[in-house]
This record gives structure tokens, sequence and C-alpha cells, in this order.
């Protein structure tokens, strides 16, 4: 599993840096590095376009996983670094960013958008798998998530729009219920297709959030 | 019992029609069309923001029919609205005396006019036949008690044509179980297709009564459009020949010769129960349809 973003628009980063002309750069050695949007590369690269714009870069680090912990520690290493800066730019997934932040009362700021939570399908190519919706149905639609995996979220079977397997939205794409229908075939569980499921529950775990693991 | 169950249970062959709402508060035309045809159908339909443009409500629409003395269908999609909403516009609807509804999921925002919605699906098609089953019963989705129940003739749509058909027919048989009473069908212009379809349809149908969908081919051109753009709709060549064989500006009259000659098999064979006919932006010729017809 992955956090995938992709790089703001320099623009968007320019204009939200506007009024700070100390900057600290954090990269994440996991998911923006796999992503090739906030690793040790794109981090030099960030460094030497800010410098361009005249702004003073007091430090920089890529650390192993942004959201993790250890963050903190790395933190501490580079205190001083942090303190002359007046302003945290951040080129980790929305996890590490607001990690970050809850470090610091600093101004912290994304230069990454965060997109989904995907997979590499093929070397390169990063897909959503799961919408973390609590009500996990795989199980009956051959390990392919509906949810995800249909543009519309459906659970009870293709919509209209359904055309020579593909998606309507985008005829590259394969509609979900060919691939579901193909594959229960194949286990010879095409009975599952004909269970009517109940509308989901999108408070299974209320906003925000939060689970104690005992 | 509402005018359009009464026609459906009747055993006559069913008309309705449909009214695409206008996008702007000008509804002149709108109203010009539910007063040619409203004597001569069992119902319009009135869309729901249909292929995501925004437009008047459906709702609002209906009441337009009723109020000029037609018998409206409410058209109700997913897209815009959640549980909550979808219920409380069935509540609304029924007080302002809209006895029928058609339960659809809802074509996606982005094929519409706007591209940066919330696409909202919080049901699906047959769930929303269910949650109309249960406040017919006397409860919401959210398990509580109505002061006093709805009551409609609820329908859906298949897509006969749709390819792979067997998980369209394994959704089509959920909206059966979930109790409709009526279906639309996307367009067909296959019959002998759509004859294979409906042997299927009526081993799994019980009472559901089956309109075939129509669609006005207005040209060549729209109908080599529809087959490489519109999912579930297949043009046969021999159709696509005959409308190039229209004289110039009289495609449209084929077109019309055409759906009637196609209402009159399906009538004249019973190979349904009735027709849903689509003149999409061109009501004004329904009544020539159906005089082609025979109707």
């Amino acid at each position: 599993m992955k956090s995938i973003t992709k790089q703001k628009d320099f623009e968007a980063v320019k204009e939200i840096l506007e009024p700070f002309d100390r900057i600290f750069i954090f990269g994440c050695g996991t998911c923006t590095t796999m992503t090739h949007t906030g690793g040790v590369e794109e981090v030099a690269e960030m460094c030497g376009k800010l410098q361009e714009l005249g702004k003073l870069v007091t430090g920089s680090t890529v650390v192993p996983t942004a959201c993790d912990e250890v963050t903190e520690e790395i933190m501490k290493q580079h205190g001083q670094a942090i303190e002359n800066a007046t302003a945290i730019l951040v080129m980790s997934c929305a996890l590490g960013v607001q990690k970050i932040a809850s470090y610091i009362e600093k101004p912290v700021i994304p230069a990454v958008d965060t997109l989904f939570i995907g997979v590499e399908d093929t070397p390169g190519t990063f897909k959503e798998a799961c919408d973390q919706c609590g009500q996990c149905i795989i199980g009956e639609t051959a390990g392919i998530c509906p949810i995800t995996a249909c543009h519309k979220g459906l659970v009870n079977g293709p919509c209209g729009g359904t055309s020579n397997g593909k998606c309507e939205v985008d005829k590259e794409r394969d509609c979900a219920f060919t691939l579901i229908y193909n594959r229960l075939k194949i286990q010879g569980r095409l009975d599952l297709m004909k269970k009517y499921h109940e509308p989901k529950n999108y408070h299974v775990e209320p906003r925000p959030k939060v689970i104690k693991v005992s | 019992m509402a005018k359009f169950k009464e026609a459906l249970n009747s055993g006559k062959f069913v008309v309705t029609a449909e009214v695409g709402p206008p996008k702007g508060t000008d509804i002149t035309e709108t109203l010009e069309h539910i007063d040619l045809i409203k004597d001569k159908v069992d119902g319009i339909n009135s869309t729901d923001n249909q292929s995501s443009v925004m437009r008047i409500s459906s709702l609002a629409t209906c009441v337009l029919i009723k109020q000029r003395g037609g018998e409206p269908i409410l058209q109700m999609t997913c897209r815009d609205r959640n549980r909550m909403g979808l219920e409380s516009d069935l509540l609304g609807a029924n007080v302002l005396g809209i006895d029928n509804v058609l339960c659809l999921t809802g074509d996606y925002v982005t094929v519409g006019d706007h591209l940066d919605a919330k696409p909202v699906f919080d049901l699906d098609s047959v769930q929303l036949v269910q949650a109309v089953r249960m406040m017919e019963a006397g409860k919401d989705l959210g398990g509580n008690e109505l002061n006093a129940p709805v009551k409609f003739c609820c329908g859906a749509i298949v897509t006969p044509e749709s390819d792979p058909i067997e998980p369209q027919l394994m959704k089509y048989e959920k909206k059966v179980k979930a109790g409709i009473e009526f279906v639309q069908t996307q367009a067909i212009y296959d019959i002998e297709n759509f004859k294979k379809f409906m042997q299927y349809a009526r081993k799994v149908n019980g009472d559901v009564k089956i309109l075939a969908g129509i669609v006005l081919l207005t040209g060549a051109g729209m109908a080599k459009y529809m087959n490489a753009n519109v999912p579930g709709i297949v043009v046969p060549d021999a159709l696509i020949e005959e409308l190039k064989s229209a004289e110039k500006g009289k495609a449209v009259q084929k077109g019309i010769e055409i759906a009637g000659r196609m209402i009159k098999q399906i009538k004249d064979e019973k190979i349904c129960d009735g027709v849903h006919i689509m003149a999409i932006g061109r009501e004004g010729v329904v009544p020539d349809i159906l005089a082609a017809a025979g109707l």
C-alpha cells in the first residue's frame, strides 16, 4: 500500500510561499520517493528552484518515512535549521505533512497533493486499490473492489454505461462488473452477483476516524 | 389508482414519452411539448439532469406536467442527492400528486457540464427501488416511521444490448426482486435481438411490464454517433443505409417512419407491453411518430 501523490504546480507552491523567505524542506524516503514526487532528487530540485526565487533554504532532509515516529527525532537533529526557517515545505503525502505539523508551530506547507491509496499495477503505473470504506466486500466480488474500480462505486451491478466490457467515462478502463463477472465465472460463484447489497454505512468509523488498538 | 398504473394493468399497449427540462427559467417550449403529447400518451417522463447537464429539476417539471393535465413519471437518479435528499423528494413528489417514479443510477458527472462536481451515488438504482418500497411500508431508510406512507408505481431501466449482457441481466433480476412494476428499456433497434431479451425477461419478470425504448433517429450521422459513443445502443447498418437514402432535409421524416414502423411491429407481434418514446430535443414530433405507428 502506498500513498500516491503528485507534485503541486510550482506556481501554486510559489504563491503560498510568497510571505516566507527562509524555508526548510522535508522529503520522504517511502511513498513520494517511489512516485518521484518527494525523494532525494526532487528535494534537491526544489531547493534549486526556491533559491532561484531568492529564498534562503535553511536546510533539507529526506526522512525514511515521514508519517513515522522517527520523524520527530530527525526534526530534533535539524533543530537549528528548522528554527532558522519561517516556513516548512513538505514533499511527503498528507500523512507526513500532518505528522510534521503536529510537532511544530511554524507554518507547514505541502508541496504535493495526495491523490489516493494505491498499488503499483505495472512499473510506474499506480492504481487506486482501496477507499478504506470500512465494509470490505471483495470476498464476494472476486477480489476486485467495486467501490474503487467502478467510477460510481456501485455495489449491485453495472450501470447502463458499460460497453464491450469498458467504462463510459474512459473507454480505456475496464468495467469493474465485467471484471468481477469474468472472475466469479471462473470461480463458479456467479450466484454472488445476484446478491443484493444494502446501502452502505458511511459511518462505520465516524469522522474524524480514531481507533485505539489495545 | 394512478392513471399510469391503470394503463399498465389494463392490458392495452402502453405508450410513454419524455420531456427534457430546459436549462434556464424559460419553459415556453417545454409547456408546448407537454401540451402536444399529454393526451396522446399514458405517461410523460421528466428527465433528471439528463446526461449530467444541470437543468430545471425533474420534480418541478413533473409538477408542470401535472398542472397541464398530463401524467408525470418522475425520473430520479442517484448522482446528485444522498439517501436523505432522495427520500425527501419522494415524499414531496407524492404529496404534489406525482404517482410514478423511475429509478436510475444516473450518468457520471464527468460526461456533463459540471465537471468538477461531487458525484453522490450514496444509493444505486436497486437500493433506490428498495427505498421506495420501504417508504410504502411506512418507514424510511433510517428505520424511522413516516406519519403516512408514500404510494408509487415504481419502475427502472434495463439495457438489452449491453455487452456483456449477463451482468446487466443479473442486476435486472435484483430490480425485479426489489419490486419494480415497469421497465423502460434503453433504446433498441434490432427487434430480433430484443425478442431474445424478452424471452429471458418473461422468465424472471412476474408482473413487470416492459416498455421498449424508442429513440428517434434524426439522421445517419446521429445513428453512427450513437453507435460509437453511447453504451448499450446498437443501430444496425440497414437502418443507417435507410436514413442515408432519405432525400435531403428529410432524414428526420425517415427517422419518424422508422420509429413508427418499429412501434407498430412491437405492438402487432405483442413483443412487449408498450413503448417509451425518446425524441431527445424533438418532443414536438412524438404525435407524428404515433401517427406513423397507427396509434
